[in-house]
């Protein structure tokens, strides 16, 4: 039987304020545990929750970023559930009226196409605090420095039909949330991590089947094989002859499998009712034309600027604008050679990401910096250098040996171009490889390539390559 | 001395007949000679009290004090207070030594009040006996067979007792009234929203409000003064300025026009009580009040529509008593649910159990609209019967409570009947108006109180009803037989 597989995914965001969604603790990552919780987040008796503007501000955003309608009202729930990390016995979180709802977003599919992706709405909660299982023997330690980070939860429509579409999907929003700069997208640290609801049914059958979570995915290619996983998994089933169980399961990353965390009949009847202790958040118009105006260039309108502006094919705009900080080195880069967007695009695509990559390094932390790399493509663009010595110079720059005209005056990489010294070269060549010589002549053009390494080698590759394929073939004719 | 009213005693201190650490002493040695008598204190906190009085007295010698600047208070122990163990009246918080100051005790601070200690009260604040209290039940100083009323009823009996001049309380729905009534006292609900519910142990965080227990209308003003105003740390408090309370208190009551309620009067009122509150309202027409009849016709939804949205804000609030990061933990849990069920089942009274499992079924999934969602709808109602009749009336009197004070043990096993002893304040809350309870008579020799309902903000008004009938009448002068 053919299957066709139907995703939906809630993914979590970080908010990027400075202090909690409730208190006025600060959300750095990293610090010693329960020094960034201070009495509200600790839940002692009496102390009461205010919201954060700026989280509610971010909200906004994303809802306008996504097309969606953001609520001029939207209210505060209780999700109550006992557990040492929730230190009130309850998350403040939005059920009933959220404060984004109805958004959109596109995805490109490998066949090159555009399909929309439902975002059915987007909610402010708050983060639970950890609990650290290892560190105590027979014990559990609970570090509440998390407790109270505000988060965003956009949750989509069931409109993916393949772990790629996910993954692209999560790629999008995750590349979103960094254009607008409310989160800062690490997912090492948690700041983006995402539960995926996967269902499979008949090719020809209209109904969804029964659907499996899967709880916090955080990575993109744990996102591909958690999901890929669970469909064969539930396939097997069927196949089998057995029925799926709603329930929800956990991604096992170290054993590439998911397991059963509870099923439907365990899950927790979470009581949610309106927190009696905040207020509803009312947004006026004049508000949201404010959050409105102040939105950045978005990833798609940024890829067309890119395409009318720096002359780029879509496929290079596509990637060149997937994540912020790229896109941002990829205009400094471009400033810094004064507009050389073709070789700017050509060599982030090819020597500075498979750099980034073999080093496992962020964009954010290169060691070339966008106005150093300019200047090489600059010399470039000059033929003070070729593409072929420029990777010579990429290299010792990567190595912090400076710019790229210290590092050509100092290892004397400038380029030959003066014609007199290179005939000079070819015809010593010539002079001593006359066998070769003649086979060219007899038509056996490959040994072409042998006379360009020849004097490549002899002038340490400096020489103007095209002035040598010139000259040569001129001198070879006889 | 003990007589004296607040006001009384802020003359003396300012005018140096007295100085607070003197006062202040006269108190604590009573508290300690016959608070056996009321068990109306959980902490007695004489270190910390002569210690503020000596700075009131400073502040006083130095010309900067305020009205209240050295004037001992009782504090209800739902107040958080910083280095003082605040119980809640409750085994779960037996061993919490708060580390902040609520904004009301933050507030007292400032004007140079002085903590005489932490008044016993109903368990987390639910009760209408303050028989349901980890440290024992409150006895009534007019008659200690019976019950002071709750849930403040420790703060009631002190202050009735005169082992502090005046308390705080807070009142979900009567817990400063319904006491103030049974222990003639004159005891203040504000609007809520206008007094900072920022470090009161919330109970039913829609309904709670912290107000003055005092023995007159003028005390309430003095006190309602400095406690009311806007707390950035609570979302629902008003931002909205904080009037002198004391302002009108001499306003003349001629032209007020009072409503009484024709559902109040029906039934289910205690006959002896009927008579005084009669008399307390011909004492308003004789000052040439008029006297209109409204209609709250929903009156009878309010007890309903409250023990569910009371218990269910509860069932939510006390979850984060849990054994984890303060308060009561079992010796020995075997797991974590052991833990939790354990520590909870061990540390909580009964009457809060039955709360927690009252509101945790009106929450659950397959009621919620039935029960939560109905009682917000019937809240609504409430508020729109006060809102028509305050379209036609100024303040709305009624009795408080529907009988006197009853006998310790009574109503402990018949949770219903005792809710109904709450009949005539709960709407109050589930309006969030101002109500005020203050003494209007005696009823075989035990106090009734008038109930004065005023509209949203208007303490002022209210207090100016009761301070006029105060001026007329002299049921707020009197005190318990035998008291010493």
């Amino acid at each position: 039987m053919e299957w066709e597989v139907v995703i939906g995914l809630e993914i979590h965001a970080q908010l990027a304020t400075k202090s909690k969604i409730f208190s006025g603790a600060s959300t750095a990552y990293g610090a010693k545990p329960n020094t960034q919780a201070c009495a509200v987040d600790l839940g002692l008796p009496g102390v009461l929750p205010v919201v954060n503007k700026e989280a509610v501000a971010m909200g906004a955003k994303f809802g306008l970023a996504v097309g969606a309608q953001v609520a001029k009202r939207s209210v505060f729930d209780r999700k109550n559930y006992f557990y040492p990390d929730s230190p009130k016995g309850y998350q403040i979180s939005q059920l009933y009226f959220p404060i984004v709802e109805h958004g959109s977003i596109d995805i490109e599919l490998e066949n090159g196409k555009t399909k929309t992706i439902g975002i059915t709405r987007a909610h402010l909660e708050e983060d639970a605090g950890k609990s650290l299982h290892e560190d105590f023997e027979g014990m559990t330690g609970i570090d509440l420095n998390r407790a109270g980070t505000p988060l965003i939860e956009i949750v989509s429509e069931p409109d993916m039909r393949s772990a790629k579409e996910a993954v692209a999907y999560m790629r999008k929003i995750h590349s979103l949330v960094q254009y607008l700069e409310i989160c800062d997208g690490n997912m090492q640290e948690g700041s983006f991590r995402c539960d995926a609801n996967i269902s499979v049914r008949p090719v020809d059958q209209k109904e969804f089947g029964t659907r499996a979570e899967i709880k916090n995915i955080n990575s993109f290619r744990f996102v591909e094989k958690a999901i890929n996983h669970e469909i064969e998994r539930q396939i097997n089933i069927i196949e089998d002859g057995g029925k799926i169980v709603q329930e929800t399961r956990l991604y096992d990353a170290d054993k590439d499998e998911t397991r059963s965390m509870r099923s439907k009949e365990n899950e927790n009847d979470y009581r949610y009712f309106p927190d009696p202790d905040l207020l509803p958040i009312e947004l006026d118009d004049d508000y949201i034309q404010t959050i409105k105006d102040t939105l950045p260039e978005l990833p798609h309108e940024k890829k067309q600027r890119f395409i009318a502006e720096h002359g780029l094919n879509s496929i290079d705009a596509d990637v060149l604008t997937a994540q912020k900080s790229i896109s941002d080195f990829f205009e400094a880069t471009v400033k810094a050679s004064d507009g050389e967007a073709k070789l700017s695009a050509n060599w982030m695509q090819g020597e500075v990401m498979s750099a980034l990559n073999k080093n496992n390094i962020d964009i954010n932390n290169c060691p070339i910096s966008p106005e150093l790399l300019g200047g090489m493509i600059k010399r470039i663009a000059d033929k003070t250098i070729s593409g072929k010595i420029a990777k010579t110079v990429f290299e010792a720059m990567w190595n912090n040996e400076g710019s790229a005209d210290e590092i050509i005056e100092k290892k004397g990489l400038k380029q030959v171009t003066d014609t007199g010294l290179i005939e000079k070269v070819i015809d010593e060549i010539i002079a001593n490889n006359a066998g070769q010589v003649e086979q060219y002549r007899n038509g056996k053009e490959q040994v072409f390539g042998f006379f360009v390494g020849q004097t490549m080698k002899a002038t340490q590759g400096k020489a103007n390559p095209q002035q040598v394929n010139e000259i040569l073939k001129a001198k070879l004719k006889g | 001395m003990f007589e004296k009213t607040v006001s009384e005693l802020a003359d003396d201190l300012q005018n140096k007949v007295i100085s607070s650490v003197e006062l202040t002493q006269a108190y604590l040695d009573r508290i300690q000679q016959l608070d056996g008598n009321y068990n109306s204190y959980i902490t007695i906190t004489p270190e910390l009290a002569l210690q503020q009085a000596k700075l009131a007295d400073e502040r006083i010698a130095a010309g900067n004090a305020e009205i209240l600047t050295g004037i001992p208070l009782a504090q209800k122990d739902i107040f958080c207070t910083n280095g003082v163990k605040t119980s809640c009246g409750s085994k779960m918080l037996d061993n919490f030594i708060a580390p902040y100051d609520a904004t009301v005790i933050h507030k007292f601070h400032q004007a140079g009040t002085v903590m005489l200690g932490k008044t016993n009260m109903d368990e987390f604040a639910m009760g209408s006996s303050n028989e349901t209290s980890f440290y024992g039940a409150v006895k009534n100083p007019w008659n200690t067979e019976t019950v002071p009323g709750g849930s403040s009823g420790g703060s009631a009996a002190a202050v009735a007792a005169h082992l502090a001049p005046a308390a705080t309380g807070t009142d979900t729905g009567g817990s400063i009234r319904q006491p103030a009534a049974l222990c003639n006292l004159t005891g203040l609900k504000p609007t809520y929203g206008r007094v900072s519910r920022y470090g009161m142990i919330a109970f039913a965080s829609s309904l709670d409000q912290a107000g003055p227990m005092t023995r007159t209308a003028k005390d309430a003003a003095i006190l309602l003064n400095a406690m009311a105003g806007f707390d950035e740390k609570d979302s629902t408090c008003a931002n909205k300025a904080v009037p002198d309370y004391t302002a009108e208190l001499n306003n003349s009551l001629a032209g007020l026009k009072i409503g009484l309620p024709k559902e109040y009067f029906e039934k289910g009122m205690d006959a002896e009580v009927a008579k005084s509150i009669e008399e307390a309202i011909d004492v308003y027409k004789k000052a040439g009040a008029e006297i209109i009849e409204v209609s709250l016709p929903n009156s009878s939804l309010s007890v309903p529509a409250y023990y569910v949205v009371a218990p269910a804000e509860c069932s939510s609030n006390l979850s984060r008593f849990d054994g984890v990061r303060f308060g009561y933990r079992c010796e020995n849990p075997a797991d974590l649910e052991d833990l939790y069920k354990r520590s909870r089942g061990e540390a909580f009274g009964d009457e809060v159990k039955r709360r927690i499992m009252i509101g945790t079924y009106a929450l659950s999934s397959g009621f919620y609209d039935a029960y939560y969602i109905k009682a917000q709808k019937i809240r609504q109602l409430i508020s729109q019967d006060f809102k028509e009749a305050f379209e036609k009336v100024d303040v709305i009197m009624g009795p408080t409570t529907p009988t006197t004070a009853f006998k310790i043990g009574e109503k402990s096993n018949d949770p219903v009947t005792m809710y109904l002893s709450d009949i005539y304040t709960i709407a109050v809350n589930l309006a969030g108006l101002p109500g005020m309870s203050i003494p209007a008579g005696l009823a075989n020799n035990m106090p009734v109180g008038l109930q004065i309902i005023g509209n949203y903000f208007d303490e002022s008004r209210l207090l100016n009803v009761a301070h006029q009938f105060q001026t007329l009448t002299d049921w707020h002068t009197k005190s318990p037989e035998g008291l010493r």
